[in-house]
């Protein structure tokens, strides 16, 4: 670029073409030595095993023989037979339905109730975003503590107000709301992103709104909310994506509960799901075929699945926003 | 708050104090604000509460209905370390986290630069191929690569964790060229004309002003293989001397029975390194985690 530039106007003599030649030669060797090391990754770990996905999903392969080409009967077994797909999407369903929203408007009613107030942001940020840190798997371990049917402390204090807690992660009605609590409490990713959308929102629109007589849903409705339409809507793509691969909340949980309820810890025993195959979530599923059963095959297949609905699920969501998000400036 | 940008209005317009029943109404209104925002703040902090206080009673009592330790038993944070090899899963966390995030830096921060800074043909395409691996979930490749390091035979270590880490993380490289974009061609064309190489810039000029957007995404790499279970359950769940923290909770009540205090004391103790790094590096956190939402 800078080259080009200081060379424009100079005669073409045939050194000047060499030299810029050479020139060219050391900027590509530049980029090509900046750039190695993700041509290298996105091949290595992306497109190779993006290939090879698609490929074993045609195979049986258990790791020991070598891939045996079987067409589409994988797909045939996962459309018409297997009996755990249907539960499986339908749960993940109701983590992208039900889940994600709450999530999303969880997120955002703490991000204005903590922009709205006058002392200790940065206090009331901390503690919103601290549950966020914890790793899944003690966070997880900490809630099935809490929602122990007997004697945890939630049923304990619920008993005390005469109300008789529900069994949470023992039961199948109540573990997917069990998980839901579990990810309220971990929104503060979510949180900050909307606080800081939310105190970046231009002061004088609340203040010409106020003055042409908006109250305060209004000014929420017709400012807030339009403003920070684009987070939301990153908020959601992250959110559905997240769901989609929802797995280790609920591979501890089950694993953790039915412990819990068998009390001898036994690991041969198959808990994925547990209790009654309400927590298992596609991606549990998937490993449980790839890494339980070793049906590589098989598990390549579900995994095809997933990276075809998860693409489009992304791109449908982002099409149809053009219709309710504003982006500040843009031209249309 | 700028007054400086509100319309002309501003200077003709007289600020009255509001009578006082308006002002009455407005401090009655942030009363009820703080009141509710310090109740559901509460309840966010009162998990950790009870994470705590249940790490200090007995067994006996961690299987009771108290919620109150009586008497506080410290000796379970000894006891933990003696029932489970925290330390060797402490380590091999340790590791996986620091080799891991240093992969990242080390081979994020040419690529983010290569797409930001220096022009060449193919660049949008190669930018295009981070955007497609960012977007598409890393669960569909897990089997083809399993299979990969399964025919390397480093199944069981923490080769398979680390490696792909010194190849460029797609998300890192996107948070990075995002921030590199923002920095004023002046100060790149001014070391150029000092005669300063693209690398020499890379290394002296960018890598200090981009500063907060390394910190954020060392700490997010940091984090996120601290966390990582998913991984670590594929490639080491066989091989327990490899295990590290995340794996070795998950494990730690079946090894154990049911010693809910000793579980909880255990959980506390793989919380508090992330808690700890937070307080220290809390401003590089928020700023970060605004930086993916804003740039995003």
């Amino acid at each position: 670029m800078t080259e080009t530039a200081v060379t424009a106007g100079a005669p073409f003599t045939a050194e000047r073409r060499r030299a810029r030649h050479r020139a060219a030669w050391r900027r590509r060797r530049l980029v090509l030595m900046l750039m190695s090391p993700w041509i290298v990754g996105f091949c290595v770990f992306f497109g190779y095993p993006l290939v090879m996905s698609v490929y074993l999903s045609f195979t049986h392969y258990d790791l020991l023989s070598s891939p045996k080409w079987i067409g589409w009967a994988n797909y045939k077994y996962l459309f018409t037979q297997d009996p755990q797909v249907g539960p499986a999407v339908r749960n993940t369903l109701w983590l992208i339905l039900i889940m994600v929203p709450l999530q999303v408007l969880f997120a955002f009613g703490v991000a204005t109730m903590v922009a709205r107030a006058k002392r200790g942001v940065g206090f009331f940020r901390t503690v919103f975003y601290l549950p966020a840190l914890a790793p899944p798997v003690a966070a997880t371990m900490a809630f099935v503590y809490l929602l122990n049917p007997a004697t945890g402390p939630v049923n304990v204090i619920l008993g005390h107000l005469g109300i008789n807690g529900p069994l949470w992660f023992q039961s199948p009605q109540w573990s997917k709301p069990s998980l839901t609590l579990l990810s309220i409490w971990g929104i503060g990713n979510l949180m900050i992103i909307f606080l800081a959308a939310i105190l970046d929102a231009p002061q004088q629109l609340y203040e010409s709104a106020e003055l042409d007589g908006a109250g305060p849903i209004q000014r929420m409705r017709w400012v807030t909310l339009p403003t920070i339409s684009p987070v939301i809507l990153f908020s959601v793509v992250i959110s559905v994506i997240a769901a989609m691969q929802y797995f280790t909340q609920a591979y501890v949980a089950a694993n953790i509960a039915s412990g819990q309820a068998s009390q001898a810890g036994d690991q041969t025993v198959n808990n994925l799901g547990y209790p009654e195959g309400s927590t298992l979530f596609y991606p549990v599923l998937l490993y449980q075929h790839g890494f339980r059963f070793f049906n590589m095959g098989y598990a390549s297949a579900l995994s095809v699945l997933l990276l075809i609905v998860a693409f489009t699920v992304t791109v449908l969501i982002i099409r149809n926003s053009r219709r309710w998000v504003h982006y500040a400036g843009a031209v249309k | 708050m700028s007054t400086a940008s509100v319309p002309v209005a501003a200077g003709t317009l007289v600020r009255r104090k509001p009578p006082w029943a308006v002002r009455r109404r407005r401090f009655l209104v942030a009363v009820a604000d703080h009141s509710l925002l310090i109740v559901v703040a509460i309840i966010f902090l009162t998990p950790f509460a009870f994470i705590v206080l249940t790490s200090l009673m007995t067994n006996e009592q961690a299987l009771s209905s108290h919620l109150w330790p009586s008497p506080f038993r410290w000796h379970n944070y000894v006891d933990v370390f003696r029932e489970a090899p925290i330390w060797r899963w402490a380590i091999n966390t340790f590791l996986y986290s620091v080799l891991a995030t240093l992969g990242v830096l080390c081979s994020s921060i040419p690529v983010a630069y290569a797409l930001s800074r220096i022009r060449w043909r193919g660049r949008d395409l190669a930018f295009a191929t981070v955007l497609i691996a960012l977007m598409l979930p890393p669960v569909v490749s897990v089997v083809p690569l399993y299979v990969m390091w399964a025919k390397l035979h480093l199944v069981g270590n923490l080769g398979p964790l680390i490696i792909p880490n010194w190849f460029g993380d797609a998300f890192s490289i996107f948070l990075l060229r995002q921030f590199f974009l923002t920095i004023p061609e002046e100060y790149l064309d001014a070391a150029r004309v000092d005669g300063c190489g693209e690398l020499r810039i890379l290394a002296t000029v960018v890598l200090r002003l981009a500063k907060p957007a390394i910190a954020a995404v060392a700490l997010f790499s940091f984090l996120y293989t601290f966390n990582d279970f998913f991984l670590p359950l594929l490639y080491l769940r066989e091989n327990p001397s490899h295990w590290v923290l995340q794996i070795g909770l998950s494990e730690f009540r079946s090894l154990h029975q049911v010693q809910w205090n000793l579980t909880m004391a255990a959980t506390l103790l793989v919380m508090a390194p992330v808690i700890i790094l937070f307080f220290l590096a809390q401003k590089a956190f928020v700023e970060g985690v605004t930086l993916t939402g804003v740039k995003g």
